[in-house]
């Protein structure tokens, strides 16, 4: 069984790490990000690059066919640069959609070293810079879940209803692009997705198994970015939703940036046109990304870890793992002002 | 169309959970010869009435047994009962029987 399962696994890098931020993630994740460096420097004492002269992968444009294949490759190529020039050899991209075309790229480079050479010219030619391929790519959830034992003694709460003393039943949703793309570079393939459902083992919750777990979230690109097509994008989300309801998850563990935006945002959306959410209690399944829910089981104050910002309001989730909060404090600045809130946070029927 | 400019695409895959209702369980008790279909299509290649009409001998079994009966009854009208696809049913499956009890199910007879 362990020889078929190591067939599963993915080499991950130990440490020294060029970090790249993803293009979404700043906006409807906020906090994540930075607890994701936060845990890698402080917890676990990792050395990260945080390069201030980051950009773009071009995957949102690349999936959506108006950036073409040499433009990304060459841009690919500048970020390579930039952790060049950081002296790192590991890259950690925050985004899976990020994760999927560097993979892509690189096995593009390997099958034909004329494209890489190609890349090379083109980098030069548009800015004198050079690049080296890295030795590892990991997704940030790869490093939190090859450290997860590592960081369990560090936590103050587990993933245990405080009120039943029952784990509490998470739904896992690793996004396509994270192991269907390159199944080898994703931990368990994409097969047996394993790296949130190795957090969430860890860490004392059970991973719900249900029959849609694989389905896409509906982000899709093309289906979403175009405003006519997003009918499709919203189907495939709430087929998700509808396979998973009878299961009662107590939340949703995300991987991927458009994934956390889709299975929150979508939640509001379908209740709004439907007037259908998918809990019992009609205030929607709340979703945290993997870098929130570490952040939270280690004892970060929710509010800095940007959850106020989500869609499906996270309070009763808090309750029953026992974390505390300050409800005053939920839409305040750092500087102690009022930010402004919505009008009914918590209710997803307006 | 509503405020966000898009509606919920319905989807076109057929959840069998939700869609079997026990109709094809039924056929099979009544005509037993349709447990040999392989769905090789000779029926339909052959069927007069599906030359000029939008019937379909093979489509129209799929369906009831998905429980996908829109538009089914009257296309099942158009089926004259010669009987032509039983000759060259490879399985001989008594498709002039089938397509009656499908009637029968439907409530054209």
């Amino acid at each position: 069984m362990s020889r078929y399962w190591n067939e599963y696994q993915k080499a991950i890098a130990d440490d020294h790490y060029f970090y790249e931020r993803s293009c979404i993630r700043q906006t409807f994740f906020p906090g994540s990000e930075a607890a994701f460096l936060k845990i890698l420097r402080e917890e676990l004492g990792k050395d990260i690059c945080d390069n201030p002269h980051q950009h773009t992968c071009t995957g949102i444009g690349y999936h959506s066919d108006v950036v073409p294949f040499e433009t990304t490759m060459t841009v690919v190529a500048r970020l390579f640069s930039l952790m060049k020039e950081c002296g790192h050899k590991n890259y950690v991209p925050s985004c899976v959609t990020s994760f999927g075309v560097f993979t892509e790229v690189m096995a593009k480079w390997k099958e034909n070293p004329a494209l890489k050479e190609q890349a090379r010219q083109y980098l030069w030619e548009a800015c004198k810079r050079e690049f080296e391929v890295p030795e590892n790519v990991a997704h940030p959830s790869d490093i939190i879940y090859k450290f997860r034992f590592d960081l369990k003694p560090k936590m103050r709460f587990q993933l245990v209803n405080r009120f039943t003393g029952k784990p509490l039943r998470v739904v896992e949703h690793i996004g396509c692009h994270y192991a269907k793309i390159f199944p080898e570079q994703g931990v368990g393939n994409a097969e047996f997705p394993y790296v949130l459902a190795g957090m969430i083992e860890a860490w004392g919750g059970e991973v719900i198994d249900y029959p849609e777990r694989r389905h896409c979230c509906g982000f899709g690109f093309r289906q979403y970015l175009v405003q006519e097509n997003r009918g499709y994008s919203i189907a495939n989300t709430k087929k998700k939703f509808e396979s998973m309801e009878p299961y009662e998850p107590d939340f949703i563990l995300t991987n991927c940036p458009g994934c956390s935006m889709f299975l929150d945002k979508w939640q509001y959306t379908i209740a709004e046109m439907e007037h259908k959410t998918f809990d019992q209690h009609g205030y929607g399944i709340p979703v945290l990304t993997y870098e929130e829910l570490t952040g939270l089981l280690l004892g970060y104050d929710p509010w800095s870890l940007g959850l106020q910002l989500h869609q499906v309001q996270v309070e009763r989730l808090l309750d029953k793992i026992g974390i505390a909060y300050n409800p005053r404090e939920k839409y305040t600045g750092v500087d102690g002002k009022m930010l402004g809130m919505p009008s009914k946070p918590e209710c997803l029927m307006v | 169309m509503n405020k966000f400019g898009f509606q919920i695409s319905r989807p076109r895959s057929i959840n069998m959970d939700l869609s079997d209702d026990g109709r094809r369980e039924q056929l099979l008790e009544e005509v037993p010869s349709y447990r040999l279909c392989i769905g090789c299509g000779g029926c339909t290649a052959t069927c007069s009435a599906g030359q000029f009409t939008n019937f379909n001998i093979r489509r129209s079994h799929t369906a009831l047994a998905c429980n996908q009966t829109e538009g089914l009854a009257a296309q099942l009208d158009s089926c004259m009962l010669c009987g032509k696809c039983m000759l060259v049913c490879p399985r001989g499956v008594n498709l002039r029987g089938l397509i009656i009890r499908m009637r029968q199910m439907l409530g054209r007879v």
